[in-house]
């Protein structure tokens, strides 16, 4: 009954006594006597003998402990129940100590004795929670005792105890720093801890106490990246960090090969290949010696692919740690893998995405193709906090390239309209980066943000202004028209910040405006007494300017806007004028200087950069504090640079192997340092390498195995000559041994290292001359490996990383695959499937003479078709016979199973959103070919295939063709799948022309006016052209408008023009174009489209159509 | 590591404290006050903040700031995730997760906190192992604490922390042994004006209840496992098996617990179950607006959409609106502009529609946003994905346990864009 009646005073305190006293307000007297008089009934009641009475009486404290109330004092009467034998007492007496033990030394030390006994206690879990409170109380005249505690600990059978001591080393660290040597040995022998309990906690200590002494990882780190998976989360994210800064001390970049070609020296790195003459070799075996051939070490290998599966984690920050540990350490081709698992976090909490989008944001800078396909994941929604759609919009722009930047400035132009004036303006930030970045939409984002200017939101136009100063820089002189436009805006912008904006572009170049600058500037000086600060030195700027050029017309001006500011409030003002007066009003004595005033107002100044804040973060860490707020933060471990050239792996083996895993392992790799046997390295990481890929992209793991199977192949032609050689040298002396390890094996493991890097251009050319020295023999079957590799390898880049070596690749690539089929007959064929691959992006500026070819073989296939009604509805248009025919799979390569495929402008009926793409396939050998059929679409985000059905047969000589369904997403990149027949899978793809992304669409003259008319601005795109002289009356307009691409004509009164209109096939977007024929040849093309790289794409094609 | 935690309300006063290593005085979180006055809203809060001397990571739930203080160098996800995990806890412990809850139960909050930390590194933050040593608060035990004057600590030792199975405690027993399972879907989608799908996911759970006696080994197979495109475990799963052979193999920790949590994979197009017809136009120079909105079901395989609740945020320029619901009740909240509309069931014959006009400031200039919509509803007994679970088994225990399945799809984020 007595402790009822104890429970509810307790209640009735806390509320009667107890809540004021929590108000902050600490100046009443009355709660500082009440205090004491609670204190007193406290320590009665801990003094009894009654366990529910201390019991009730140690929750209380613990309760004023909670709220931030001293209770210190209380210290004496807590400290006797140490030895309590009520286990919940101890408990809360325990929480209470550790809490302010450190504020009474003397005192604390009378519970010490308990926990000594504790320590000795037969209960596992009554020595771990002894030693957890001995070594939590931070009283500096036990550190011996603490010492011992742990040392003995150590030791200890159960490995909780084990976990406990090594929680317990960092606490006696930051306690007495002087123990460090004697705590590193203790780390060091649970370092050697073969338990999963342990292997977290004492890492962790590890970091905390001595993180470079790196060297005690060796011994233990195969045992670390073995027991990985079955360690604690928390474990798990310090191991896996740990392990990241191990990995680049003791291994060598991956991407080696691909940071020497940026650097340069392509050349001699391949002269060094069939050249062997003697004045040479020095030279090269002094850049060898720099330049080892990469080959990955083993335990690099076991590393990442240990790693892999945490990606499946629940844990956020075990993702996010083998996320960076991917981006430090893996070769560029594997990276890819953890995009999927970032995009995951994307769904959780806020502060996860915060964190995650940073760490992507300076991902994308790096390697924008990882995330490309996840596009759409970072689009953002209206209920997204600020930040992150802010941190989103930083991803977008970075992840803008010539191919997305249609839909993402249509994101753009949804997001300017937001509530959230902040975003808005960080969104015209971005189109002014993404304009800067992607020099084909730089007209139509300039365009956009002109449109922006008459925005009623004074922020938008403000901003707006400011980014088109900054792109009007690059290149002001197409741009007089848009500096005319400000001009006439400064009557109604009224933002200092914008209206100064103008002023500085109209004065920098007046020239371009020779008309309008002194009539600004007479506006100017009107108002100048009204203006703000920063307006009034541009003007002052503006008249300094246009004194300079132009000084007939604004020298009386000038004067009295100098006069103005000569008496201004403000003394930058003053001073400006007064220095500018001096510069260029020529005077009796007027100084040196003012003869180069030009020079010094006029200087060409260099265009801003507009470029990301997250650019170079990556040299800290990602997922590290100091990456996030990117400054260093105390304790941050400097992430190394790699090692250029590996120490020593043989630190890592172990004496006694305990576990047959990685016995094999090591003997393995034993054999590998001693002699580099490249069949065999290959053979370990061949395996290993589509094992780790096999779950999320088929297609590479399935590439890299083609591409180790040639590249052994051509190794072996070399080989075959060295091998008996170098299996001698393993006996020999250390020196032949180095020679021959730099430059024999150099050959062949180069190939091998390349294609682990992807780099095919390098390769091929090895392969090319190889083959020529080694076999000329080698006919079809060699060819043919040839070009599966370059296939392979255009659908590696498309869907993965680098885009600047894709744009470098693609012309490098041709030449050499040309070479290599000089035997080939089908040199035609051969050709034109390789650049319909290399026609991938099409829109970039260097595929621009691949798109001539295409065009042109186009129109040349295309002769001699007439098309006599092109309004009717699509179906009539364009018989499917005389549509242009593709290659998906030619002959060869496909073992005697050709492929082409057409678009043949019907509809697809399943799914109005699909172009129908006709697929022909042809069987070419002497048996029949079954269960023809798609497998594992590798689409673009947003992008789907309906699958024809399957084909059950298809007899030897026969042919067939069949419809399948593609959504483009109204994009032209190329749609990739598998075509698998019963034996085998092909790597396929079907890239679109933009002309095929649309359907016709009937419109009479007045509708499409109308609808032209919606479509100004940022939409319409317009250019002048020749026709061509075959195509100079209305018939052959429309059929070669017709052929690029799947419009509908428009009727139309005048006979000057003819119109089309059509709409895109995804997402319905009207595109309409007008062909306006004028005197001696001349026509005037318009194209307006929603999507305005559509509309710019179509353009082109258009333009090269009719120029013929 | 984490130094200290404090918990600060939605009025700004910090009502808990806990420390790990030497106290931090309490003014540190000065810092934070400071950068929550810059951010207007509470979801705008830096998550990191520097100071001088400490970094503050916080996390918003439950309107109230768990803000940890640390002092160098670590992943600060590893902070936000445990401090997560600290909630998750509270909620599993209190059944809410709120400013009262815990100043009831400040004690248990404390030892959990203890438990969960050593020394700023996390010990044990597993829920099996965590109420092996402190029981949680039930209305039985509240009245018997009462009597007897006993506490919540676990009469036991962890023996749980121990054991190869972290996460599941020994000597469970049950009468009834049962186990459910909950595969829910959730639609993320952003459409467009025209109605048109901008993006659209399918991120789904399998949420587990599982009460069964001593340490059962369980196997779940799916019908068409391909669908999930990417997955994260439970630590329990076995990764290998799932690689191998697309099985989930686990020993279930007591109670409930997330088994799995995957994403569809995005080739596959996402059925968008319902459709709305907006038009919603403030015309220049008059005071007033138009709103109207209709919904309508489309792609449900024939199931009714439950539980939809619209909710837009209208243009600032508005003052009022005058509305009226075919079906449902709504209400506009003049301060934050907030109109939410409860519709229910969406009946195909007779589609909900909610019109009228709205009245806006006077002389203030048209906006030129419109508003985004954004659509909650349930739509039980369909995973939208077509996800099928295939067969659930048990092993390494005799009994024959009950097992259940039960699907649902939900809206995620789910906006249409006008």
């Amino acid at each position: 009954m007595s402790s009822s009646s104890a429970f509810n005073d307790e209640k009735g305190g806390s509320s009667s006594v107890g809540e004021p006293e929590y108000g902050h307000d600490p100046a009443s007297g009355g709660i500082f006597s009440s205090d004491y008089k609670r204190h007193d009934d406290l320590k009665e009641m801990l003094d009894s003998n009654k366990d529910s009475l201390k019991l009730e009486a140690m929750k209380r404290i613990v309760a004023m402990v909670a709220r931030g109330k001293n209770a210190s004092d209380l210290f004496p009467a807590v400290v006797k129940n140490v030895a309590c034998k009520n286990i919940e007492v101890k408990k809360l007496v325990y929480v209470y100590l550790v809490r302010y033990a450190e504020e009474q030394q003397d005192l604390a030390l009378l519970s010490i004795s308990t926990f000594q006994r504790g320590l000795k206690d037969p209960n596992q879990l009554i020595r771990a929670s002894a030693l957890r409170v001995l070594s939590s109380i931070r009283v500096t005249i036990i550190v011996p005792i603490m010492m011992l505690a742990i040392k003995e600990a150590a030791s200890d059978m159960s490995p909780y105890v084990r976990k406990t001591a090594a929680h317990a080393i960092p606490k006696l660290y930051s306690l007495d720093p002087e123990q460090k040597d004697q705590l590193i040995e203790v780390i060091e022998k649970l370092l050697a801890d073969k338990t999963t309990l342990v292997a977290g906690s004492v890492v962790m200590a590890f970091e905390e106490v001595c993180p470079e002494r790196i060297e005690l990882i060796h011994k233990n780190y195969r045992k670390l990246c073995n027991l990985l998976i079955d360690v604690e989360e928390w474990g798990q994210v310090v191991i896996i960090n740990m392990l990241t800064r191990y990995a680049r001390t003791q291994f060598l970049n991956p991407n080696i090969n691909e940071s020497l070609l940026e650097e340069g020296g392509e050349k001699e790195f391949y002269a060094s290949d069939d050249d062997e003459d003697d004045e040479e070799k020095k030279a090269e075996a002094a850049a060898l010696a720099k330049r080892k051939p990469y080959v990955m070490d083993p335990d690099h290998r076991l590393l990442l692919r240990n790693t892999k599966p945490l990606l499946q984690s629940r844990n956020a920050a075990v993702v996010m740690a083998v996320a960076q540990l991917y981006f430090h350490l893996a070769p560029k081709a594997e990276v890819g893998v953890i995009a999927k698992a970032l995009v995951r976090l994307l769904r959780s909490h806020s502060e996860v995405q915060y964190v995650v989008l940073q760490n992507v944001a300076t991902m994308t800078i790096k390697r924008r193709g990882m995330f490309e396909p996840h596009l759409k994941s970072f689009y953002i929604r209206s209920t997204d906090p600020t930040q992150i759609k802010i941190l989103k919009l930083e991803v977008l722009t970075n992840l803008a390239s010539e191919t997305n930047i249609s839909t993402i400035l249509r994101e753009f132009q949804t997001y300017i309209k937001s509530m959230d004036k902040d975003f808005v303006a960080a969104t015209i930030e971005a189109i002014g980066r993404c304009a800067t970045n992607i020099g084909e939409v730089r007209d139509t984002c300039l365009n956009g943000l002109v449109q922006l200017l008459s925005n009623r939101d004074e922020l938008v136009v403000a901003e707006s202004v400011v980014v088109i100063k900054k792109l009007l820089q690059m290149q002001p002189e197409q741009h007089s028209e848009i500096i005319k436009h400000m001009a006439k805006l400064i009557d109604n912008i009224q933002v200092p910040m914008a209206r100064a904006s103008i002023l500085w572009l109209i004065g920098e170049y007046c020239e371009h405006v020779p008309k309008i600058a002194p009539d600004v500037l007479r506006k100017m000086a009107k108002t100048f007494t009204n203006e703000e600060d920063i307006v009034k030195l541009q003007i002052l700027n503006l008249a300094a300017k246009l004194y300079l050029t132009n000084s007939k017309q604004t020298k009386l001006l000038t004067q009295y806007v100098l006069n103005l500011a000569k008496y201004d409030q403000n003394y930058d003002i003053r001073d400006r004028a007064r220095f500018i007066r001096q510069l260029i009003v020529p005077t009796d004595k007027s100084g040196a200087l003012s003869k180069y005033a030009k020079k010094l107002f006029l200087a060409l100044k260099p265009a801003p950069v507009l470029e990301s804040p997250f650019k170079d973060r990556d040299h800290f860490q990602l997922g590290s504090l100091s990456h996030l707020l990117n400054t260093k933060a105390g304790g941050y471990q400097e992430l190394p640079e790699w090692p250029d050239s590996a120490p020593d792996p043989s630190v890592r083996n172990v004496e006694v192997p305990e576990w047959s895993k990685c016995t094999s392992r090591k003997e393995r790799k034993e054999k590998k340092v001693e002699k580099p046997f490249y069949s065999d390295s290959e053979g370990e990481s061949g395996p290993t390498e589509s094992a780790d890929s096999e779950s999320d992209s088929g297609s590479r793991s399935e590439s890299d195995s083609e591409q180790t199977g040639s590249g052994s192949e051509s190794e072996e032609s070399v080989e075959e000559s060295q091998s008996e050689e170098e299996e001698d040298e393993e006996e020999e002396k250390m020196k032949k041994k180095k020679k021959v390890d730099k430059s024999q094996p150099k050959k062949s493991e180069s190939a091998e290292s390349d294609q682990s890097s992807g780099e095919e251009q390098k390769k091929e050319r090895k392969g090319v001359k190889q083959r020529r020295s080694g076999s000329e023999s080698e006919s079809e079957e060699e060819s043919e490996s040839e070009s599966s590799e370059s296939e392979s390898g255009s659908e590696e880049d498309s869907e993965s990383d680098t885009d600047t070596r894709k744009k470098k690749k693609t012309p490098a690539s041709k030449p050499t695959a040309k070479d290599t089929k000089k035997e080939s007959k089908k040199e035609t064929k051969e050709i034109s499937l390789l650049d319909l691959d290399d026609f991938a992006p099409t829109s970039s500026p260097q595929v621009t003479p691949v798109n001539n070819f295409l065009s042109s073989s186009l129109a040349s296939d295309l002769e001699g078709l007439s098309l006599t009604d092109t309004v009717l509805a699509p179906t009539t248009i364009a018989p499917s016979a005389s549509v242009r025919m593709y290659e998906l799979l030619h002959r060869i390569t496909g073992e005697g199973l050709g492929v082409e495929y057409c678009f043949n402008r019907q509809a697809f009926s399943p799914d109005p959103h699909m172009v129908a793409v006709q697929i022909h396939f042809t069987n070419n050998t002497s048996c029949e070919t079954k269960n023809l059929h798609i497998e594992e679409p590798k689409l673009q985000s947003g992008m789907r295939i309906k699958e024809f059905p399957e084909i059950d047969m298809l007899p030897a000589g026969e042919s067939v063709s069949v419809v399948m369904g593609i959504d483009f997403c109204d994009s032209t990149q190329a749609a990739n799948f598998q075509l698998c027949t019963h034996t085998r899978k092909f790597f396929v793809s079907i890239q679109p022309p933009v002309g095929e992304l649309m359907t016709p669409i009937f419109l009479t003259e007045n509708e499409f006016k109308k609808e032209q008319g919606q479509l100004m601005g940022m939409n319409e795109i317009s250019d002048k052209l020749t026709l061509g002289e075959k195509c100079q009356n209305d018939h052959s307009i429309i059929e070669r408008v017709n052929a690029t691409a799947n419009l509908g004509r428009v009727p139309c009164g005048s006979d000057k023009d003819c119109r089309f209109a059509g709409k895109t096939v995804s997402s319905g977007s009207l595109v309409l174009v007008t062909v306006a024929r004028k005197e001696g040849g001349g026509a005037q093309l318009t194209v307006n489209c929603e999507k305005m790289v559509i509309g710019t794409m179509l353009m082109k094609d258009i333009l090269h159509a009719l120029m013929q | 590591m984490i130094h200290s935690l404090f918990l600060v309300n939605a009025t700004g006063d910090i009502f808990l404290e806990k420390h790990w290593k030497s106290a931090v005085s309490r003014s540190v979180c000065d810092y934070f006050f400071e950068a929550q006055e810059r951010a207007t809203e509470p979801e705008n809060v830096p998550p990191v903040i520097p100071t001088p001397h400490h970094y503050l990571i916080s996390v918003f739930r439950h309107r109230i700031f768990f803000v940890a203080v640390i002092q160098s160098e670590v992943p600060p996800l590893f902070v936000i995730e445990f401090l997560h995990r600290v909630v998750d806890t509270f909620q599993d412990y209190f059944g809410v997760c709120t400013e009262a809850a815990i100043k009831d139960n400040v004690v248990v909050v404390y030892e959990l906190l203890e438990e969960m930390l050593d020394n700023g590194f996390p010990l044990a933050t597993e829920s099996n192992i965590l109420k092996e040593l402190i029981k949680p608060p039930t209305i039985l035990r509240t009245v018997v604490n009462t009597i007897t004057g006993s506490t919540n600590v676990g009469e036991q030792l962890p023996t749980g922390q121990l054991s190869v199975v972290p996460w599941r405690r020994t000597g469970v027993k049950y009468t009834n042994n049962e186990a459910y399972f909950d595969v829910v879907e959730e639609i993320d989608a952003i459409i467009d004006k025209s109605g048109s799908t901008v993006t659209a996911e399918i991120q789904g759970v399998i949420d587990a209840c599982v009460k069964l006696t001593g340490m059962p080994d369980l196997t779940l197979s799916f019908m068409n496992p391909r669908l999930l495109d990417d997955v994260s475990f439970h630590p329990c799963v076995r990764f290998k098996r799932w690689e191998a052979e697309r099985i989930l193999s686990f020993i279930p920790p007591d109670g409930n617990f997330r088994l799995l949590s995957y994403h569809v994979s995005s080739q596959n197009l996402v059925a968008i179950p319902v459709y709305v017809k907006h038009n919603i136009t403030f015309r220049e120079g008059s005071s007033q607006g138009r709103f109207d909105l209709t919904l309508g079901p489309k792609q449900t395989m024939g199931k009714v959409v439950e539980s939809v609740l619209v909710s837009s945020r209208l243009p600032r320029v508005v003052l009022n609106a005058n509305l009226s619901p075919s079906q449902g009740t709504y209400t506009f909240d003049p301060v934050t502009k907030l109109l939410t509309w409860d519709v229910g069931k969406i009946n195909p014959q007779k589609l909900p529609s909610l019109k009228g006009s709205m009245s806006l400031q006077a002389g203030a200039s048209k906006p030129d946003e419109n508003p985004t919509i954004n659509i909650q509803f349930k739509i039980p007994q369909m995973a939208v994905s077509g996800l099928k679970v295939n067969r659930l088994d048990m092993y390494g225990e005799k009994y024959k346990p009950f097992k259940g399945i039960k699907y649902m799809t939900m809206a995620g984020k789910f906006q249409v864009r006008t």
